[in-house]
């Protein structure tokens, strides 16, 4: 079966975008950290949203307004913008987790294999295994620093175009090959008895509106419905594509190659998030979730983009042997604040790129699927949940693009090995004499 | 077994819990954030005990049975002293962040009294606890009532399957009861516990730890000398 993805690249066109709902806001994110600096504090009492050119009376007014109300407003709002990005990352997971518990075709292996992972893991030989599974994650790495490199070059030299066409191609493949095939899976499981007329209807129907709410103009919630169903979609074929050590090493990989594309004067991702600044444009709006959408009413300048960092990640692409090459990659997501921009405190969002959540569920999704022991995953899950809920608390510390994945990813890998080899037992035994703690 | 069993088994044991979430906790975001990382602190405090079983269990005669046995009510009893560890390092941890919310914030206090963030974060170690316990046990409940029917060779299905067996055997169906509603005694327990901290005085707590250990270690009580296997 040809599996083919190209999830696309960032693209950043302003032209296409500038009607999405997708935000380019400013995500302001203060979270309930205590050590908030005091710079933060002399940049929210500057004047708010009454649109009015006028800061002095503004900042007068504003500043007499006590400072524990605006914390604690602040305080709130922080909270509130890491449960806005609790809930899709938990949705997102749970669908991986339901369909991988339900529908075996993605606990199934195969011999096909995606054509970054080339070197088959023989599960005879421990020493083997661990060689290959180490060159497959080197290929499938530097497949991605490769498409990043592509795509911050294209993005340095303008050709919007590009990168534009490159996306749609990607989303095309996404809503309507996978869910075809995801749907087919289902249906398969349950017994359920189609017919192709009904079936092409339900595809066709899914897929159009997907790529108008995505790539154009779209309820807020639809569009995030969509994003969770796509990176939904792109986890599962990596869960079932994978082989099983790879897949573990190339988590640990991507999230420190995440660490350092962002972080790092010279990644990629840095310098992408910085061109797009300094261009005032924003970046990659079909490919990041967006937790809020903004209020341009009364608002001096939508001048969120500036100070927008953002990152973006985006996998590709995999290409079963048959190989037709429509591969992509790219970019990193990663959550993108904005530091100087206070404005109204509601429409702040906060923004995770899509490559996150791909990950978190490959990773939630994995543990769900080798072992069969719940515990495994609801460890998992915890974890992710609250390396999500530190990186956002350093978010609001550092007020600059974070990669999202290092913390959670991290996190998570370690309560997956040690829930599995310690945890396990141990409950067993427990079960088994009936003992709870 | 299937569906009725696996409802009732699932709200005896999480209904209460699930309705204090739902109704206090799952509006204010903060208290969420609070919940989980209550739930990730007890998750800490089991990987720790059970670290500490699994070198126990490694380093001695796997042979002897009666030692396995010693050695998991020690696992248990130091996984409890655990938690409880992991309890009050987390309510410290919360009363100084709260501490320092308030000092930002010279208006009104905190956004959240220390009351409700011990409550909170008991929810949290109890959920997660009665989830752990109970989680697994559930899912096969939906299964088809051939549980452990393919000899499988992971250690749990079999268990888990003869411990619903046996739930079933009796006649009284006690144990169908029995375990979730343990769960949920522990699960208030837990909350209250927290609560109590706050409320009583540093000695006092003490006198309540050992009660909860107590409580806990009660399990070792059973009618049962033998696993379930």
């Amino acid at each position: 079966m040809n599996t083919s993805d190209s999830e696309a690249d960032s693209y950043n066109e302003r032209s296409a975008l500038v009607e999405c709902e997708s935000p380019t806001i400013p995500s302001y994110n203060q979270d309930h950290d205590m050590s908030l600096p005091q710079e933060t504090d002399t940049k929210r009492r500057r004047p708010v949203s009454s649109g009015l050119d006028e800061p002095g009376p503004v900042e007068r007014e504003r500043a007499s307004t006590p400072d524990g109300e605006e914390e604690e407003l602040t305080l709130k709002y922080g909270a509130k913008h890491v449960i806005m990005l609790f809930i899709p990352v938990t949705l997102c997971m749970v669908v991986v987790v339901a369909t991988i518990k339900s529908v075996s075709f993605y606990t199934e292996k195969t011999s096909q294999r995606l054509i970054y992972t080339p070197f088959e893991e023989d599960p005879n030989s421990v020493g083997q295994r661990l060689l290959y599974s180490l060159l497959n994650t080197m290929v499938m790495i530097s497949v991605i620093v490769v498409m990043t490199i592509i795509l911050v070059v294209l993005y340095k030299y303008r050709c919007y175009k590009f990168i534009h066409g490159w996306l749609i191609l990607s989303s095309l493949m996404l809503l309507f090959w996978f869910s075809f095939m995801y749907l087919g899976e289902v249906f398969k499981t349950y017994n359920v008895a189609m017919d192709y007329p009904t079936l092409a209807m339900i595809i066709w129907n899914f897929g159009v509106v997907g790529m108008i709410c995505i790539h154009w103009k779209g309820p807020l919630r639809l569009q995030q419905a969509y994003l969770i169903v796509i990176s939904a979609l792109m986890a599962l074929i990596f869960i079932k594509y994978l082989p099983e050590w790879s897949a573990w090493v190339i988590l640990g990989a991507i999230s420190i190659y995440d660490l350092i594309a962002v972080l790092c004067p010279k990644g990629p991702l840095r310098m992408l998030v910085e061109t797009a600044q300094e261009r005032n444009e924003p970046i990659f709006p079909a490919l990041i979730y967006s937790s809020a959408m903004v209020w341009m009413v009364g608002m001096a300048d939508s001048s969120n983009p500036d100070s927008a960092d953002e990152r973006l990640r985006n996998e590709g692409g995999a290409l079963a042997q048959e190989g037709v090459e429509s591969e992509d990659d790219a970019a990193q997501g990663g959550r993108r604040r904005c530091s100087a921009e206070e404005d109204l405190e509601e429409d702040r969002g906060v923004k995770l790129g899509l490559g996150d959540f791909i990950f978190y569920s490959v990773l939630v999704g994995k543990a769900a699927a080798t072992g069969g022991d719940w515990n495994t995953t609801l460890a998992c899950f915890v974890a992710i949940l609250i390396g999500l809920c530190l990186t956002l608390l350093l978010l609001a510390i550092f007020k600059k693009a974070l990669p999202a994945l290092p913390i959670s990813i991290t996190f998570g890998l370690v309560f997956y090995f040690s829930t599995d080899n310690l945890v396990r037992p141990f409950m067993d035994s427990l079960a088994a004499h009936q003992y709870y703690i | 077994m299937t569906l009725a069993v696996f409802f009732g088994c699932a709200f005896i044991a999480f209904g209460p819990s699930f309705s204090l979430f739902v109704f206090t906790v799952a509006k204010d975001p903060l208290r969420v954030i609070i919940l989980i990382a209550g739930a990730f602190f007890w998750l800490l405090s089991l990987l720790l005990s059970s670290l500490v079983w699994f070198i126990a269990v490694k380093a001695s005669n796997s042979q002897d049975l009666g030692l396995q046995r010693g050695l998991l009510m020690f696992g248990v009893f130091f996984s409890v002293l655990l938690q409880e560890v992991f309890r009050f390092v987390y309510y410290r941890l919360l009363r100084k962040a709260n501490e320092g919310l308030a000092a930002i914030s010279d208006d009104d206090g905190s956004a959240i009294s220390v009351r409700q963030m011990a409550y909170v974060a008991g929810l949290g170690f109890g959920i997660m606890s009665g989830a752990f316990s109970m989680i697994n046990v559930l899912s096969d409940s939906l299964g088809p009532g051939t549980v452990g029917i393919f000899g499988d060779s992971q250690y749990y299905f079999i268990t888990a399957g003869e411990l619903l067996q046996s739930l079933m055997e009796t006649p009284s169906h006690f144990k169908v009861q029995f375990s979730p509603l343990t769960m949920a005694f522990t699960l208030i327990n837990c909350c209250l516990l927290i609560v109590s901290k706050v409320v009583v005085k540093s000695r006092y707590c003490v006198g309540l730890e050992m009660q909860n250990m107590v409580m806990k270690n009660m399990c070792f009580i059973s009618t049962n000398k033998q696993p379930i296997c």
